[in-house]
């Protein structure tokens, strides 16, 4: 097979790009600038598609795509910014403030948050549906970390990160619909965890102040990621 | 040109966004050309008048006082700017919410006291079952996020108004700001 075989050539908002085959949409709108909005996918980590955010219009298909897991096909035309997405994508990132208790003005990751940064980025002032409050636990039980689910969007990416880079897998999803959590181990408190290494990866990736370093206030708590695709890098050289 | 009529409203919140207004220090002489602050928890003015353009509302819906005060304020007022963090999301006033009003109740006056324990049932308006923010209970017309929002955001907001345009807040402000 030639290199050429392996190229597809499709349309994003009306421009031309070519891509490799085994890219997704995600892909080559990151590559070229264009902003798709995600608060699940990160890069060095597998794509499951658990946000929403990146919802974009394929021509020929009422359906929305999750541009993080669609790959590219030939001919295809993708559309990242009709009003209808803006409209689907402010009602799922207000309904991901609705599902818990953000409460950003005490959070640790306030100021340094995805969620909070995305939601101004959507232009985002307010929540038109009821906020839910529901009861959620902080565990702290751990030495040096802590998830407080008030914060959690369920994106995965600690499951992820955990499992695909770490390798402990010691997180994982507990529940169904709204009851959905992540739980260590077998839903034990983290601290007793007997997999988790303490490698603090989960802690760095979390997109909000889900998980956080103990020790951090109000804004204090910064999330490092320069580790990640340096890994990646590593993996890919070896194998 | 008779000026604009203003009025700021104290609902539940911790009075940092009518600190922040203050902050607008010399500021606020230029507002008061173009406006009259005819209620406000910052003048001696007991009752919210009628005909009032713009009213700047802080604080979330937390109890029966609010509520009624809030929809009294809607009726008299044409503009109805949700201030802040507590108006707009209900903030930390919604941080009882998960626990239930009984739980609040008791924590505040039977746990926490030695002399006399007992839940007040006059002279201390009565919380409703869930703190709510401002735009769960009547129509808002600017919402300006922040906790609390700063005095360049908030003196850019009243200028706009009292021009007659509609604020573009977005890339000035955000929750938790």
């Amino acid at each position: 097979m030639t290199v050429a075989a392996g190229i597809k050539t499709l349309k994003i908002d009306d421009r031309d790009f070519s891509a490799r085959a085994q890219e997704t949409i995600l892909d080559v709108a990151r590559q070229n600038g264009i902003f798709i909005p995600s608060l699940c996918e990160l890069k060095g980590l597998s794509e499951v598609g658990a946000c929403r955010l990146c919802l974009v219009e394929i021509k020929g298909s009422n359906r929305l795509f999750p541009a993080c897991v669609t790959p590219v096909e030939e001919g295809m035309e993708v559309t990242t910014n009709s009003e209808r997405l803006q409209r689907y994508r402010r009602s799922i990132l207000e309904l991901l403030f609705t599902e818990r208790n953000h409460v950003c003005s005490v959070c640790v990751s306030n100021g340094h948050c995805e969620m909070q940064t995305l939601a101004q980025k959507l232009e985002i002032t307010h929540v038109r549906f009821p906020y839910r409050y529901p009861k959620a636990e902080v565990d702290a039980s751990h030495q040096r970390f802590v998830v407080d689910h008030n914060r959690c969007i369920l994106c995965s990416r600690c499951v992820r990160v955990c499992d695909e880079i770490e390798g402990a897998h010691t997180w994982d999803l507990k529940g169904r619909g709204i009851h959905v959590r992540v739980i260590t181990d077998l839903d034990e408190p983290w601290g007793s965890s007997e997999t988790c290494t303490g490698c603090g990866k989960c802690v760095h990736v979390c997109p909000t102040g889900a998980l956080f370093e103990k020790g951090r206030s109000v804004a204090e708590m910064m999330k490092r990621r320069q580790f990640l695709p340096y890994l990646t890098l590593m993996r890919e050289d070896r194998e | 040109m008779s000026k604009l009529k203003l009025a700021t409203v104290w609902l539940d919140g911790c009075s940092g966004c009518h600190m922040s207004l203050l902050d607008l220090d010399e500021r606020l002489l230029a507002v008061a050309e173009k406006a009259e602050l005819v209620y406000s928890p910052l003048v001696d003015q007991k009752i919210f008048p009628n005909g009032v353009d713009i009213a700047l509302v802080e604080g979330a819906v937390s109890s029966e006082e609010d509520l009624d005060k809030i929809q009294m304020v809607r009726e008299r007022t044409k503009t109805l700017v949700s201030l802040g963090d507590c108006a707009v999301t209900a903030n930390v006033p919604g941080m009882r919410n998960p626990f239930g009003v009984r739980a609040v109740y008791a924590r505040a006056y039977r746990e926490n006291v030695t002399l006399e324990p007992g839940i007040p049932n006059d002279s201390v308006p009565r919380l409703l079952p869930c703190s709510r923010p401002v735009h769960e209970a009547v129509p808002i017309d600017v919402y300006v996020p922040g906790c609390p929002p700063s005095a360049d955001t908030i003196f850019y907001v009243i200028g706009e108004l009292l021009e007659g345009r509609p604020p573009e807040i977005c890339a000035k402000t955000r929750f938790g700001a």
